[in-house]
This record gives structure tokens, C-alpha cells and sequence, in this order.
């Protein structure tokens, strides 16, 4: 497996550019079961580091659910079943193995979900959870996490005046922004995202389609997506499933001009879905 | 008139008939507005008869004197320490064992307990308990508490007592806040490494403080209220002295011994007053009444502004 | 190469979770033990009591006089008091809450309602002995201008108390139930030309129903096991009658009668409570359950 990794990048080091042609997450023959139900069959696909993969395809498709065995959400749910595997690099690690603690995959995985979901708490309190959970106490240290998460999440100048407000008082986007802000707070590996967009306004969702852009020199993307516009504009590699298979996967330029399958073909150019 | 040319034409008199027809039925919903207004308030009314009735009979008996003495056989001399004294010590046994024990319960059930045939079984159980008659908590504290683990008459007894009987309505208060909150705030503590714990200690418990205060303040001054298993355990007796205090002047300087002491408790001290013949007693009756009352209305009325508030200030 | 390190932080954590899931789950099963410990109690300390009354004379003797040195076990003199306050109260909670209810849910505007609600909840919160010296002191000498033959105790005036007290167990589960039927049913009825009233009687009530009967059994479980409001006004000798206007113990009555006296453990006074106790429990278990079985079926429905 370490053939497809050439790449043995120390430990929690911030990846350098000379990385991007690694891989990061290598999901093999993934199967997932909701009680008898199969909700993906044997999917398997290599995401690169510092890139954004999108994965898109018609709802109940799996591509959520796909998402949420990368940070074993499922795991919350009783009667959840995995089978396969997500080997992350660089060290090589099985996150759905029975032995691994899905905290710690939880820790290395941030998530944004559907719909902004900040804490009834102050903006400061928000982006330092994920930090104090790991262990952070230190009040310089946590403030000045806070104050990079933020100006990564393009929100540090509308929030330093009140990061001690309430959350709640802020727009769907800035809501939405800080739920990065706190995902990216405690540098995780990779940031999975769920229709980050799906609540929001044209002006706020470009916004946070820029924001994707600009943190994929530092972090692995991960992006589900029911906007093909969206993939096309934002993402480097995608992913089109259907009925719990991944049907292709490949570069998006090419995928969106010259599709291999013929069931991504109709997807793309709308004729179901 | 018919106004279109269709081809149906009808009699006058089916035109008319409709129009009696709806006359008729605004007639009846104007009545039952009437009706549904003036059994409301009439109802509404009977609280403020009560009140007014205990504040004519009692307001004048209300002194300082009635709330520094103690019970007496002349009925102007009695007054009501032993029994608010009672009354304050049994929520203290009251609250600290049907509190931890009913957010726990509630936690537990809401955040962590599987769905299987186990938990619909203590579902069913606390839905059951909630509409035992509350003497039968009493017999329960006789049995167990008084005679098994001889605890005797005591105020222990007593506060275990009506903590059992609270316990379900604390349960049922913690679940239905817990219940209020999005299971997206949930994930997103989750998702960030929270173990589960951490999520109801970070987040769901002081999210739901509110809701969890108010079922806890309508637990308490239900059990203020209740008389029925003070009785039963055998409270009802002549007490004329106070229990030993819970602070003392020697170390540890905090002592158990007033659990196990007897007592008296304001609602008792009201029935006593009650059965009484005679007038004067009647309206040491009303006197405590009174205090009853303003004592479980205010914690009402203290519960439903802290729902209200509640409500306003957390939007999901 | 199979697993991430340990981080010590991460043990504790683990440690506090697991703690918190025993310590949490000791507090669901708290509530397990407390029925538990009621059912034991009452089955034994009642178990002397049924195993030297032969069953028959529950039944066949007309008097419950068990402190006597000839002692009558006819448990329905007791029986008899409690149906007889249970209808009486039911008679007024029953009409009452429901109009209350419909007016609440279809009629009045939400603002009135969100006042009248709370308002209404009090009634149920007011201590019982309170409502028991007001169904002795005032509605008793009041009635008995109606009716001069009223006894100083009675029935009719502890149940009308006692149906007031459960009035907002009625109207509040009903217009909740009221409230949660779909619009779009009353909007067909409203389309076809129906009246407010009509829309409610027709439509919603049918609809609500299983909630409303919900209210209804939990009505009759607090009736049945209320106790002070029936000892102090409805008086304390058990007696053999359906006249509502006479005196008469019921089976709570009368566990309070046994209690006031001195009740050395043991004692057939001791034991006959558990027994009357355990009727009770009886009783209530099995109104509970009903009204627990229907509003899981509104649940659903809705």
C-alpha cells in the first residue's frame, strides 16, 4: 500500500507544497451497512493531499454517507456496520479498524456541516472547543489559535470586536464561516464538508467557495456537493457516485468535459438527478 | 340570484336555506365563544375565591408570633415554626436526592439508553410512576424506609419519601429539554472529538438549564403541597420543638443527626388545623393555608416566567 | 503502524465516560426501583392481611371494619366511597376540560391562550389540603343551602373540589392533542362550509380523540388515588353508599384514618392499609397503563 505514498512526511507537521502530489486517504473496497441495508458497495478510491475532492451524484446516492465514515460518525448510531478499509497517510493508519478510537479520527478529521451549526457560546468559545478538547489550557496559546482560525476562516475582521459575543448574533455565513474556523482550529488532516452551502445565499456561498479554495494549501478537502457548478468551480478531483458506487472518479476538468461512464455523462449534463 | 349563466338554475329557496343554514352556525360558534370565555374565567375564579377566602379567614392571623411558635393547644398561641422549619429541612433531603438522581435518569434516557425492549420498559415505568397516587409513596416510605431501614419517623424518611414521588416529573422535565436541542449541535461537539460526556457537560446540560430549573421548581413545590405520605409514615404528631441544628460548634461542625430527627411540616400542620373543631383553629388553618399557597403559586408562576424565558433566549 | 498513540488526555476521557455511563444509567434504573420497592412493599406487608381474610368476605360483607374485635372485610363499602367521588369529580373535570380544551384549541386567539394556559395549570398545583379545607369550610355550607339534608361530610362536595382540581389534566393534554390534528383537515371541513363549533366537534374531536381519551384515564387515575382532599371533606367511615350526598371513606380515606392512630408494625391496622394500598395500586396501575398505551397511539398517528 505505502507504494501509492511516496511521500513519508513526518507526523503533524503542516504539509509543504512539495507534498501535493501525495495521497492522503486511501479508501479500499469500502462497504458500509445501515442494520441489513447497504448503503455503499465496495467503493475505493485514492483522495490526494492538499487538494479538494468533491463527491457528487443524485441524493441517496451515498455520498454523505461516504463523508461520514471518513470521521466515523456513524459510529454514533447503533446498527452500523463497516467493511473495507480508509487507510490514512503517512502513517498508514486503517480509521475504520474496530481498534482505533474514532475520537482520535474525530480529532484528526474536522467537519462542516449542512447547516451552520455554531454552539449557543461566545465566537472565542466556539473555535477554542476543538483546541480545549485536545488538551489546550494555555490562554495565550488558545487566543492565538483562535486568531489564526479565524483570519483562515476570513471572519477575523468582522469578529475581533466581539469575539466575546454570542455566536448566534451572526449572519447564516458568518455562522457558516465560523464552523470552519472551528473545524481548522486544531489543524486536522483533512476537513470534510457537507453541502457547506446548501443554507446559504449566493454572495455567503461564494464567500465560503473561495475560502475551500484558499485552504487547500494547507489542508485535504473533502467536499459533497448537490451543485455540479459548484464542483466544476471549486475542486480538483471528483467523485460521482450512484446507488452506493463510485461510478468514476478522476480530475474534474476532464470528468466534466469528456466523462468515461455514460451514467456520469447523463448526470453531468442533467439529464437525471 | 343566480349570477352566471350556468346551466343548474335553482329555486330562490335553495339560496335561502344556505344562508339560514350559515346564520344558524355563526349563531352557535358566537355562543360557544361565549360559553368557552365564561366557564374559563368562572374557572380561572375559583383560584381567586380560594385565595380570597384564605386571606380573609387567615391574613389577620399571620404575625410574627404565629411564625416563631410553636403548635398549642390554644389555638391563638399556636404558630407555625416547627412545621416551616420541617417543611424547609424535607426539600433539602427532597432536592438533594430527587435532583442528581432525575437529571441523571433523564441524561441517561435521553443521550445514552438504546432502543430496545430495556428502555421502553423504564419508559413505561416512569410514565406509570408519575400517576401513582402519592399515598402510595408513603406506604412505600412506611414499609422500607421507616420499619426496613429504620430510619424511624423521621425527616429522612419523609424526604425520601417525596423525592421518590418528584423523581418522575424531574425525569420527564430533564428529557423534554434535552429534547429541545438540535441533534446537529450534538454532532458538531461530536465531530470535533467530543466524547459523549463531554458533549452533555459542554453543551447539552447548560443548554437545557432552563427547562431543567423549571421542571425542578415545579418538582419542588409539588412536593411543599403534599401531605398524604407525610401522613401515612406517621408525621402527623404533636411536635413543639425543633430539630437539632446541622451545624455545630466542634469539629466535623456539621452534623447528620437532624435527618433522623421527628418532624412536622406546614401542610400537616394545616390538616391538624383542619380537623379541628372551633373557629379559631379554622382560621390558623387558613393562616397556613395561605403561606402554602403564596409559597407553591410563587415557585408556579417563578417556573412558567423561567420557561418563557427560556424559550426566548435560545432560538435553534 | 495499526493504530494512532494513546494520548493521555484521551485515557482520562475514556475513564470519565465510562464512569458517567454507570453512574447515569444508576439513575434510570433509580426510578425502576423505586416501583420496585412500592410493589414489594405493599405485596408484603399486605400478604398476612389476604392470607388470613378469605377472599369471599372481600366481596360478600357489606362493612370494612377491620380494626374490630369482630371484624367486616366487605372491601366495597371502601370501593363505593371512591367510585362515588371518582364520578362526581369526573362529572365536572370531564364536561369542563373538554370545553375548556376545544375553546383553547379552536377558539381563543394564541395570546390569550399562552395567558390562560399557565393560569389554568395552577389549579393543579395548589396543595390538596388546601382544597380540602375549602371543600369543608366553603363549598359544604354552601351546598347545603341547596341541599339542607347535606351532611357536614360528603362526597358531592369533596368530588366537585377534586373535579376542579383535575380540570387543566383535561384541557391541557386535550387541546394539545386538539392543537397537533393537521390543518388541512379542518380545512376541508371549513371548505365545505362548516362552522368553527362543527369543524371541532367533527373533525377535531374525532381526530384528537385517542389524546383526549388519554386525558380522560389519566383524569379518573388522579381521581381514584387523590387522598386529602376526599379525608377531609368526604369524612373517614367507610360506608356501603352511591348517595353522593352522604359521607363516606374512601379506599385513600382510609389509609389516612388508619395512619393518624398509633400503627405498631405488624399490627392488622398495619397490614390493612398495605391492603387497601395495594387495590389502590391496582387500580391506578391499570388506568396508567391505558392512558400510557393511548397517547403512545396519538404519537404515532400524528
Amino acid at each position: 500500500m505505502n507504494s501509492s505514498s511516496p511521500n513519508p512526511r513526518a507526523g503533524t507537521e503542516p504539509p509543504t507544497a512539495g507534498s501535493s502530489e501525495a495521497i492522503k486517504v486511501q479508501i479500499q473496497g469500502l462497504s458500509f451497512f445501515y442494520g441489513n441495508h447497504q448503503v455503499l458497495r465496495s467503493v475505493s478510491m485514492d483522495v490526494p493531499a492538499l487538494k479538494v475532492t468533491a463527491l457528487i451524484g443524485p441524493s441517496g446516492c451515498g455520498k454523505t454517507t461516504l463523508l461520514r465514515c471518513m470521521n466515523r460518525m456513524h459510529d454514533l448510531y447503533p446498527g452500523n456496520r463497516y467493511v473495507g478499509r480508509i487507510v490514512v497517510q503517512p502513517d498508514g493508519t486503517d480509521i475504520i479498524a474496530p481498534e482505533v478510537d474514532p475520537i482520535q479520527v474525530r480529532m484528526r478529521f474536522g467537519m462542516v456541516f449542512q447547516k451552520p451549526n455554531p454552539f449557543p457560546k461566545s465566537i472565542y468559545e466556539n473555535v477554542a472547543y476543538g483546541l480545549r478538547l485536545q488538551g489546550v489550557n494555555q490562554r495565550k496559546e488558545l487566543d492565538e489559535k483562535v486568531e489564526k482560525a479565524l483570519r483562515e476562516a476570513a471572519l477575523w475582521d468582522e469578529a475581533k470586536s466581539r469575539l466575546h459575543q454570542m455566536a448566534h448574533n451572526l449572519s447564516g455565513g458568518q455562522q457558516q464561516r465560523l464552523c470552519i474556523a472551528r473545524a481548522i482550529a486544531t489543524d486536522p488532516d483533512v476537513v470534510l464538508f457537507d453541502e457547506p452551502t446548501s443554507a446559504l445565499d449566493p454572495i455567503a456561498t461564494s464567500k465560503i467557495e473561495e475560502l475551500i479554495v484558499e485552504l487547500k494549501k494547507r489542508v485535504t478537502v473533502m467536499i459533497v456537493t448537490h451543485n455540479l457548478q459548484q464542483a466544476g468551480r471549486i475542486s480538483d478531483m471528483t467523485a460521482f457516485m450512484y446507488l452506493g458506487e463510485l461510478i468514476e472518479f478522476g480530475e474534474t476538468n476532464r470528468m466534466f468535459t469528456n466523462p468515461a461512464k455514460p451514467q456520469t455523462e447523463d448526470y453531468i449534463s442533467g439529464r437525471f438527478g | 340570484m343566480p349570477c352566471d349563466g350556468g346551466s343548474i338554475v335553482r329555486p330562490k329557496s335553495f339560496y335561502h336555506a344556505q344562508e339560514k343554514r350559515a346564520r344558524h352556525r355563526r349563531l352557535i360558534d358566537r355562543a360557544f365563544r361565549w360559553l368557552g370565555m365564561i366557564l374559563t374565567v368562572t374557572t380561572l375564579g375559583v383560584l381567586g375565591v380560594l385565595l380570597l377566602n384564605l386571606a380573609m379567614n387567615g391574613l389577620g392571623r399571620i404575625d410574627w408570633n404565629f411564625l416563631t411558635s410553636f403548635p398549642s393547644r390554644r389555638a391563638g398561641e399556636a404558630g407555625i415554626l416547627s412545621a416551616w422549619v420541617g417543611t424547609l429541612l424535607l426539600m433539602v433531603v427532597t432536592a438533594s436526592a430527587a435532583i442528581p438522581f432525575g437529571v441523571a435518569a433523564g441524561i441517561y434516557l435521553e443521550e445514552y439508553a438504546p432502543k430496545n425492549r430495556m428502555t421502553d420498559f423504564v419508559e413505561i415505568n416512569i410514565s406509570n410512576l408519575a400517576g401513582v397516587p402519592s399515598i402510595l409513596y408513603g406506604l412505600m416510605a412506611l414499609g422500607l424506609f421507616v420499619y426496613q431501614f429504620r430510619f424511624g419517623q423521621s425527616l429522612l424518611a419523609g424526604g425520601l419519601a417525596l423525592a421518590c414521588l418528584v423523581l418522575p416529573i424531574v425525569i420527564v422535565a430533564t428529557r423534554e429539554s434535552l429534547r429541545t436541542i438540535p441533534s446537529s449541535i450534538r454532532e458538531a461537539a461530536f465531530a470535533l472529538g467530543a466524547t459523549r460526556w463531554q458533549a452533555v457537560w459542554h453543551h447539552l446540560l447548560p443548554y437545557s438549564t432552563g427547562g431543567i430549573s423549571t421542571g425542578v421548581i415545579l418538582a419542588m413545590s409539588r412536593a411543599i403541597g403534599e401531605s398524604a405520605p407525610l401522613i401515612t409514615i406517621g408525621a402527623l404528631t404533636f411536635i413543639a420543638f425543633l430539630p437539632p441544628a446541622p451545624l455545630i460548634a466542634h469539629a466535623p461542625f456539621v452534623s447528620g443527626e437532624w435527618l433522623f430527627s421527628p418532624f412536622t411540616a406546614l401542610p400537616i400542620q394545616m390538616f391538624n388545623w383542619v380537623s379541628r373543631p372551633g373557629e379559631e383553629f379554622q382560621s390558623n388553618a387558613a393562616a397556613a393555608g395561605l403561606i402554602l399557597m403564596v409559597i407553591t403559586l410563587s415557585m408556579n408562576a417563578a417556573a412558567i416566567l423561567l420557561r418563557k424565558r427560556a424559550q426566548r433566549n435560545i432560538t435553534w | 503502524m495499526a493504530s494512532f498513540p494513546p494520548s493521555p488526555s484521551r485515557r482520562v476521557d475514556k475513564m470519565v465516560e465510562e464512569l458517567m455511563v454507570w453512574v447515569l444509567r444508576a439513575g434510570g434504573w433509580a426510578s425502576v426501583l423505586v416501583t420496585f420497592g412500592i410493589v414489594v412493599t405493599l405485596v408484603k406487608e399486605s400478604w398476612p392481611f389476604f392470607e388470613a381474610v378469605p377472599f369471599g368476605r372481600l366481596l360478600t360483607d357489606t362493612m370494612w371494619t377491620p380494626l374490630f374485635s369482630e371484624p367486616q372485610y366487605g372491601i366495597g363499602a371502601l370501593l363505593a366511597g371512591t367510585l362515588v367521588t371518582t364520578i362526581v369529580a369526573l362529572l365536572v373535570a370531564i364536561p369542563l376540560g373538554t370545553i375548556l380544551a376545544i375553546y383553547l384549541s379552536e377558539f381563543a386567539d394564541a395570546k390569550f391562550r399562552d395567558w390562560v394556559k399557565p393560569m389554568l395549570e395552577l389549579l393543579s398545583a395548589v396543595p390538596t389540603v388546601v382544597y380540602g379545607y375549602f371543600a369543608l369550610l366553603t363549598l359544604t355550607p354552601l351546598l347545603q343551602k341547596i341541599y339542607p339534608d347535606l351532611s357536614q361530610f360528603s362526597m358531592l362536595s369533596a368530588g366537585m373540589i377534586m373535579g376542579i382540581m383535575i380540570v387543566p389534566y383535561v384541557t391541557s393534554l386535550g387541546e394539545d392533542s386538539m392543537r397537533s390534528v393537521p390543518m388541512l383537515l379542518r380545512e376541508g371541513a371549513y371548505a365545505l362550509g362548516d362552522g368553527k363549533l362543527g369543524v371541532a366537534v367533527r373533525v377535531v374531536f374525532p381526530g384528537a380523540f385517542s389524546g383526549l381519551a388519554a386525558a380522560y384515564v389519566l383524569a379518573i387515575s388522579r381521581a381514584v388515588g387523590e387522598t386529602m382532599i376526599v379525608a377531609i371533606a368526604a369524612g373517614l367511615q367507610p360506608r356501603m353508599t352511591i348517595n353522593p350526598l352522604e359521607s363516606a371513606a374512601t379506599v385513600t380515606a382510609f389509609i389516612v384514618q388508619v395512619s393518624l392512630g398509633d400503627l405498631p408494625h405488624g399490627s392488622i391496622g398495619y397490614q390493612s392499609i398495605f391492603a387497601a394500598g395495594a387495590v389502590l395500586f391496582l387500580m391506578t396501575l391499570g388506568f396508567n397503563l391505558a392512558g400510557h398505551a393511548l397517547r403512545r397511539r396519538f404519537h404515532r398517528a400524528t
